[in-house]
């Protein structure tokens, strides 16, 4: 059933004498990883096929080609009640997210992105389809694939379709802000979906049972609605939840609280890596892609 | 064989009495949980880092391969040595190096038991999420390898997502840090690798686990059916509300009898299945989830819905769950048990086809199981001594693979492939995955010296063959 457009997404990259490809999405983070802007610009770009293929809601999973958007995924879902704990950037594919791998605001209680795959179908460079994990929340059948593929930023394999774990749609969710201790809020509230803070201003997103929200927004201090959260800076910085407070006085940051990522308008500096990751890293990029055909001039080393 | 080489090395490396050779011990450590048997050539424990990557380079120098082992509880023969190994227990690695509450971060060393972590968090509020039926004796290194799960992984799942950094020794003696405690480490995720690995990619010897808060409100509910279709029916049902309980666990009667002689938890013993629910969370969430629970219950036929008054009854409840393993003994010599995953929509077919499997076979079989994650746990009883029965049992269990996976299932939840489901893997991945995954396995060990011939069928890698070390029989 849904041999059809990934054999033709196969096809489409062919051989390894078809010369290089790199998969695109909505270009939402296209610069990710990008180390050799002329060797990706010289590649020649593929999608993935679009589409939900199957809500699954009595299982709590859904099956959805790479090139479908985020938002078409969520509005599959919402008609059933349930959501993806997948990133919902504007315009993004659910291929593209999961190249990059970043989770969204809601990580601190939906937990981080590549949680949420179950399996993957990817063409390989050597152009065959190839299936990873498999359709069920709970397997260990394997090495875990899914896990190297997301954030692998194309590198490795392009992801042609996917099956997501589903999460319950929360019946209510609810913004607050204003001035509190953002880490005296993560130890008293159970669980929120997000805790943001600028170093001045405190963002809490609670979601759950109704009752629960109006509840938990009570222990909230002087915290007060608002319709959402703040605008976040452009850049990605990779922090230990423990090293957020140091950010105070340090420029401008959004702050999530409980995860240790803060946006910022400024790219983080290279960090460093141990030449045992590096080399695990040249010789699984050997393994799969020996001729460098798959997203030339990307390194999920120099990703933010 | 140079076994006395490898162990005077070793001996130096590490100590004397750290280094075994001796025909009982090598006996024990020739097996784990499964019922597959190997050989050590030697058996060493290690203390420290240091250690183990001695005692890696110690036995690639002698041209052995290794086998990293912790309590030996693998169900699927993951930890059995094959070829000669050097067999390295980190059992005697056993401290908790480093709790941080308030970043919710642990260090362990890969020996401490999974049920002594959780106790020693439970003055912090925290525990660690997953919770094998083992987890009074596996260890958090056998639980990263085999990316172990247990009845609360159904909300808050299962190793992988507990794990964020593993110091590890790769196969060629180089120590390194995989994963790390910031939010999104640099390059690929090769934490998320290495968890799930069965020892094939390199031994860990210091754990990052992430830390989990205590719920502030649970609710533990037995309900009691007239049927295992009722029963897997309202295990559906609960799924599709869109309810995520912390756990929801299938017993079928045979094996809530024998857990009720052990435990005396009150189960129903006239029961055909009962089903033990949990909901965690805020509290009006999980009120209103009980109030759910229940109804789909007598929607589907629930004869009897019960709630535990308060924690004494709620830890009575899961003592009948956590025993029921243990109480089999009580009704045969012995049981295979098997582990695989359907989706849950399809529970109600599949758990039917199982007894009908077993009686085909002249089986008798119980099911206690994870059932809100599909996760089936048959056990084929059988008495060992009865000529020829072992090709019963194994006949019946291929069935249960074969059954599984034609219903969208996968060959297995959290026990793993080792050396028991390695020749099934072709039922669930074709030439090209099975290929895809031997080419990860290269890249972390080329040599194919860590706990080699497990999980992958030989010839996995296409176009060429997987370098075997000299000496081992596959």
């Amino acid at each position: 059933m849904t041999a059809g457009p990934l054999a033709a997404f196969a096809a489409g990259v062919g051989p390894p004498d078809a010369g290089p490809v790199v998969a695109e999405g909505g270009r939402t983070q296209w610069s990710a990883g990008v180390v050799d802007p002329e060797a990706l610009a010289a590649a020649r770009a593929v999608r993935a096929p679009a589409g939900v293929v199957a809500v699954e809601a009595a299982d709590m999973t859904v099956r959805v080609r790479a090139g479908t958007p985020v938002a078409d995924v969520d509005a599959a879902l919402a008609e059933v009640g349930q959501v993806v704990a997948v990133p919902d950037w504007p315009g993004a594919t659910v291929g593209g997210v999961l190249a990059v791998g970043h989770s969204g605001l809601r990580r601190l209680g939906w937990g981080p992105v590549r949680d949420t795959v179950l399996e993957v179908r990817y063409v390989s460079a050597d152009g065959r389809l190839v299936a990873a994990g498999g359709p069920t929340v709970k397997n260990v059948s394997g090495f875990d694939l899914c896990r190297l593929l997301v954030g692998s930023l194309g590198t490795l394999g392009l992801v042609g379709e996917v099956v997501l774990r589903t999460r319950p749609r929360p019946e209510a969710e609810r913004w607050l802000a204003g001035e509190a201790d953002p880490f005296a809020l993560l130890r008293r509230l159970h669980r929120p979906a997000s805790i943001l803070w600028d170093g001045t201003t405190t963002w809490v997103l609670l979601d759950g049972h109704p009752a629960d929200v109006e509840a938990q927004a009570g222990l909230c201090d002087d915290l007060t609605p608002v319709e959402t959260g703040p605008a976040l800076p452009p850049h990605r910085w990779s922090l230990r939840p423990s090293e957020l407070p140091t950010l105070a006085g340090e420029g401008a940051f959004v702050a999530e609280i409980g995860v240790g990522t803060a946006h910022r308008p400024d790219p983080q500096p290279a960090r460093p890596v141990d030449p045992a990751v590096r080399t695990l890293h040249e010789r699984i990029k050997a393994v799969f892609d020996p001729t460098g055909r798959l997203a030339p001039g990307r390194d999920p080393l120099a990703a933010a | 064989m140079s076994a006395t080489a490898v162990a005077a090395d070793l001996a130096a490396a590490l100590a004397p009495d750290r280094v075994r050779t001796g025909g009982v011990e090598l006996e024990l450590y020739g097996r784990d949980a499964s019922v597959l048997a190997g050989e050590a050539l030697v058996v060493c424990f290690p203390l420290t880092t240091d250690e183990v990557a001695d005692a890696v380079r110690i036995a690639r120098r002698h041209g052995r391969p290794f086998v990293a082992r912790g309590s030996g509880t693998g169900l699927a023969g993951g930890a059995v040595p094959i070829g000669d190994p050097v067999v390295i227990v980190t059992t005697k690695m056993d401290r908790i190096l480093e709790i941080d509450p308030d970043e919710r971060v642990a260090w362990v060393q890969p020996g401490v038991v999974n049920l002594d972590l959780t106790r020693a968090l439970a003055p912090h509020g925290l525990h660690f999420a997953p919770d094998p039926s083992s987890q009074q004796a596996c260890t958090i290194g056998g639980n990263v390898a085999n990316n172990s799960g247990g009845p609360h992984c159904l909300a808050y799942g299962v190793t992988s997502a507990h794990v964020l950094a593993a110091e590890v020794v790769l196969p060629d003696g180089t120590v390194t840090v995989l994963g790390g405690l910031d939010a999104e480490p640099v390059g690929l995720d090769l934490r998320g690798v290495f968890v799930g690995s069965e020892g094939t990619l390199g031994i860990a010897t210091r754990i990052a686990v992430r830390l989990t808060p205590d719920p502030p409100a649970v609710a533990t509910l037995l309900l009691d059916f007239p049927t295992v279709a009722a029963a897997a029916e309202t295990v559906s049902g609960i799924i599709a509300a869109g309810l995520l309980p912390a756990a929801l666990e299938m017993m079928d009667q045979r094996i809530t009898e024998a857990a009720e002689a052990f435990a005396h938890a009150g189960y129903p013993t006239d029961a055909a299945a009962v089903l033990l629910v949990e909901l965690d969370g805020l509290p009006a969430g999980v009120a209103a989830g009980v109030e759910r629970v229940g109804e789909i219950g007598r929607v589907h036929g629930a004869r009897a819905v019960r709630v535990a008054a308060d924690d004494a009854e709620r830890a009575l409840l899961w003592k009948g769950r956590k025993s029921a393993f243990g109480a089999v003994a009580r009704v045969a010599p012995n049981y295979y048990l098997h582990d695989t995953v359907v989706p849950r929509t399809r529970l109600v077919e599949v758990l039917a086809e199982v007894y009908a499997i077993a009686e085909r076979h002249d089986l008798g079989v119980m099911n206690v199981f994870h059932a809100g994650d599909g996760n089936l746990h048959p056990l084929l009883l059988f008495d060992a001594r009865e000529p020829g029965i072992m090709d019963r049992v194994r006949a019946a269990g291929e069935e249960i693979v074969r059954v599984s996976i034609e219903a969208g299932g996968v060959l297995s939840g959290e026990h793993g492939i080792g050396l028991e489901k390695r020749d099934l893997m072709p039922l669930l991945f074709g030439p090209d995955d099975l290929d895809a995954q031997a080419r990860l396995r290269e890249a972390f060990d080329p040599d194919g010296v860590a706990n080699p011939t497990k999980v992958l069928p030989a010839g996995s890698r296409c176009g060429d063959l997987q370098s075997i070390p000299e000496g081992v029989w596959v």
